[in-house]
């Protein structure tokens, strides 16, 4: 359950001032499956890094059920992201040293997880992306379908309450995102996980039952529904 | 999760742990040769040293050679009565032995060892008195008075005025305390023939020889040496147990008989100092300086200022260039692997980024940065030990020699004071010991563990530095950093 009240977020560059998010106010039950979409520079990166306790807003206030993320200093921030929080990025960012298996591996460090309780959390997980022939494999020798389920995995193994994803379908063709969308609803169907999607794909938004529109940091719910053109910002990521 | 990391990108990132690695192998190796060469050529400065002032001296106290009291003054005349010698064919054939003090000497009170006794920290104290025997044996036509003298050229051995035929040969000889056996000049010999001066030699006529004078003089335990006029027995010979196979002195005789042909009664010319412990030698030093304010106290240390031949140009060369150079590669190697370590980490800021946003701590990534930095150096200095050591076997193989020069005890360089018309040079057997020594480099496992250690240390300076900017990196980079 994510609470966010009058959250805003401001750069300031030497010359000028970003507002990247303006007031919002929003709250996502637990449960739900959330779709974020908006032009380019509207906002939806800097709204997931406020969700995933990556940043701090500029003022207001930001809960992740009784946490205050918004007061909580670096090591808290840490903590809750290595807990309650799995990321998956648009590319798809596996270190590319290590194979599968160690890449999820890495979600359970922070854990204190033993190494042999990590090998088998891991494998495990993998097997549940349908990776399990290839633990050993490096990403450079993964598809890029492939690499984006190994990053499932790692987000998952730690079993967060929440799964942040910021256009976990943009660098895949269409084949590809339809079998890594169907992927994160049965995860989501499955655990009662929270997911919240950051995408330019109508396809996938069309899956959410819940759609959150972001222009120039403001926030408003299912403003694309109805429209007959659902994609509002054609520009590319 | 750290160890399975660090294996993956030390093997995965060959070309630069490479890098980081050779760089520190390279000093390593310079700072193992450079510090053994130095130990070796220290220990080869310390057994030229212990020849002429024996084992386990740490300070010698002397005079400065000016004044009355010094040595080569004017006392080295030669006069003969008419009644000296014997007459043939109209000239006159005469030997003559003086014993007198040794140029660059000062003779200075006896009362002094006991001062020196009295300072606290000093464990032994021995006093010696540094002579030379000059023998003068020749020809010369009749006098045409009572009384002639002659007048030496310097340099000594050459004809005299009016066809005179004659030649000055020294020896050196040093007056000890027959009966100390701890410090002094008697530690760095042993007997090759006869006994050593005993306690009970003191007022005798007895000398002990160096094995080497003794073998080109044609003298044997048995003989009799005239020294300062007075015939003695030769009771023993020693030979020199250091490295250089030099000694302090050709002839030993006791201290109380050398003072008392050389009428210098009470008078001594070096004291030899042994400290109760190494930290103790300064403090010893200044003690003595301020008990005997007009005397010259040397440490080893200003003693090994002394050693001059081509073993103090290495000593020279080895502390300053070999160090700078040393010091230079080393800093050079800390550099590169902090700047690799760096721009590594700059190159991998979505990695770092990636990890930081699922989870991990400022602290553990910074520890896995630091890790990979301190491993590639530490094998680095593994690689360097090796080379340094396989460097320093092959120094010690070539059998490199080095000659060392030594002033003898007390022997401040410089001119003898005065100008007598025999005179003996800074440069004859009474002054220096010359001698050879092979050049064998000690490799210390302190020395292989100071020069990991000096990586390791590397190591984490570059692991610092890449850690730095490491932890100073957002976790949001990871969303926004592309590649
Ligand atoms: N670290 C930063 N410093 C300065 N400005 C920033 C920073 N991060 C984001 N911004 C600005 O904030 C605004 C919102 O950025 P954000 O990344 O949230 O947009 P977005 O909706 O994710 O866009 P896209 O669809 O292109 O990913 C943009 O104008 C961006 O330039
Ligand atoms: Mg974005």
């Amino acid at each position: 359950m994510y609470t966010l009240s009058n959250v805003t977020k401001t750069y300031r560059q030497t010359n000028r001032t970003v507002h990247a998010l303006r007031s919002v106010d929003l709250s996502i039950p637990t449960g739900q499956l959330v779709a974020v979409q908006g032009p380019t520079g509207g906002g939806k990166s800097t709204l997931l890094q406020m969700l995933g306790a990556l940043d701090r807003p500029s003022s207001g206030e930001v809960r992740l059920g009784d946490a205050v993320l918004s007061a909580a200093d670096d090591r808290e921030l840490a903590r809750v992201r290595a807990r309650q929080v799995g990321f998956v990025f648009q590319n798809f960012n596996l270190i590319p040293t290590l194979t599968a298996r160690e890449n999820v591996e890495t979600a359970l460090a922070p854990l204190g997880t033993a190494g042999a309780e990590r090998r088998r959390r891991s494998t495990e997980v993998l097997g549940r992306v349908g990776l399990a022939d290839r633990l050993d494999h490096l990403p450079a020798e993964l598809s890029g379908g492939q690499q984006q389920r190994v990053a499932i995995a790692r987000a998952l193994v730690k079993e967060p309450e929440v799964l942040l994803a910021d256009e976990p379908t943009g660098n895949l063709d269409e084949v590809t995102r339809d079998e890594v969308m169907d992927l994160l609803e049965l995860l989501w169907r499955d655990q009662g996980l929270t997911v919240v999607v950051v995408t330019h794909d109508s396809a996938v938004a069309d899956r959410a039952d819940r759609r959150l529109y972001i222009a120039d940091g403001t926030v408003t719910s299912g403003a694309p529904r109805g429209r007959t053109a659902p994609r509002p910002a054609a520009a590319g990521s | 999760m750290f160890f399975t990391y660090l294996r993956r990108e030390l093997a995965n990132r060959r070309r630069q742990s490479a890098v980081v690695a050779a760089g520190m192998a390279l000093a390593i190796t310079l700072v193992i040769i450079v510090s053994s060469l130095s130990a070796g050529v220290e220990d080869a400065q310390d057994s030229a040293l212990s020849a002429v002032y024996g084992v386990g001296t740490d300070i010698t106290v002397s005079s400065p050679a000016e004044g009355p009291n010094a040595g080569g003054g004017g006392g080295q005349r030669f006069q003969f009565g008419a009644e000296d010698g014997e007459r043939a064919d109209g000239s006159t054939s005469v030997v003559q032995s003086r014993l007198h003090l040794s140029p660059g000497t000062a003779s200075f009170s006896a009362d002094a060892v006991d001062t020196v006794r009295g300072i606290a920290d000093v464990e032994a104290a021995t006093a010696t008195l540094s002579l030379t025997n000059v023998t003068f044996e020749g020809e010369m036509p009749d006098p045409q008075e009572g009384g002639g003298m002659v007048r030496v050229a310097p340099g000594g051995g050459a004809d005299g005025e009016g066809g005179s035929s004659f030649d000055v040969t020294t020896f050196s000889v040093l007056g000890l305390d027959p009966g100390e056996t701890g410090v002094g000049p008697l530690t760095s010999v042993a007997v090759s023939d006869g006994r050593a001066p005993a306690a009970d030699d003191a007022g005798t006529h007895t000398a002990v020889l160096d094995n080497d004078y003794a073998t080109g003089a044609e003298l044997a335990v048995g003989d009799t040496l005239e020294i300062g006029g007075t015939e003695f027995e030769i009771v023993g010979l020693v030979a020199s147990t250091a490295a250089t196979g030099a000694s302090a002195a050709d002839v030993y005789i006791p201290l109380d008989t050398a003072q008392e042909l050389a009428e210098l009664d009470g008078e001594i010319s070096d004291i030899y100092v042994q400290a109760t412990s190494a930290t103790a030698i300064d403090q010893v030093q200044a003690d003595i300086e301020a008990a005997l304010p007009d005397a010259t106290v040397n440490t080893q240390q200003d003693l090994a200022s002394t050693v001059s031949g081509s073993l103090a140009t290495a000593a020279s060369l080895l502390s300053n260039l070999g160090t700078w150079l040393s010091v230079a590669v080393l800093a050079a190697a800390f550099l590169i692997a902090a700047l690799l370590t760096m721009s590594g980490v700059a190159r991998r800021t979505r990695e770092f980024g990636t990890l930081k946003a699922i989870g991990w701590s400022n602290g553990r990534v910074v520890r896995q940065v630091a890790g990979e930095s301190l491993v590639q150096a530490v094998l680095g200095g593994l690689v360097g030990s090796a080379l340094g050591v396989i460097g320093v076997l092959a120094v010690n193989a070539a059998g490199i020699t080095l000659s060392s020069v030594t002033d003898a005890p007390a022997g401040p360089e410089g001119e003898p004071a005065g100008g007598g018309p025999v005179r003996i040079g800074p440069g004859s057997d009474a002054a220096a010991s010359t001698a050879d020594i092979v050049l064998n480099a000690p490799v210390s496992v302190q020395i292989v563990l100071l020069a990991v250690g000096l990586a390791a240390l590397g190591g984490l300076v570059a692991g610092a530095s890449g850690g730095w900017r490491a932890a100073r990196l957002r976790p949001a980079e990871a969303l926004r950093a592309v590649n």
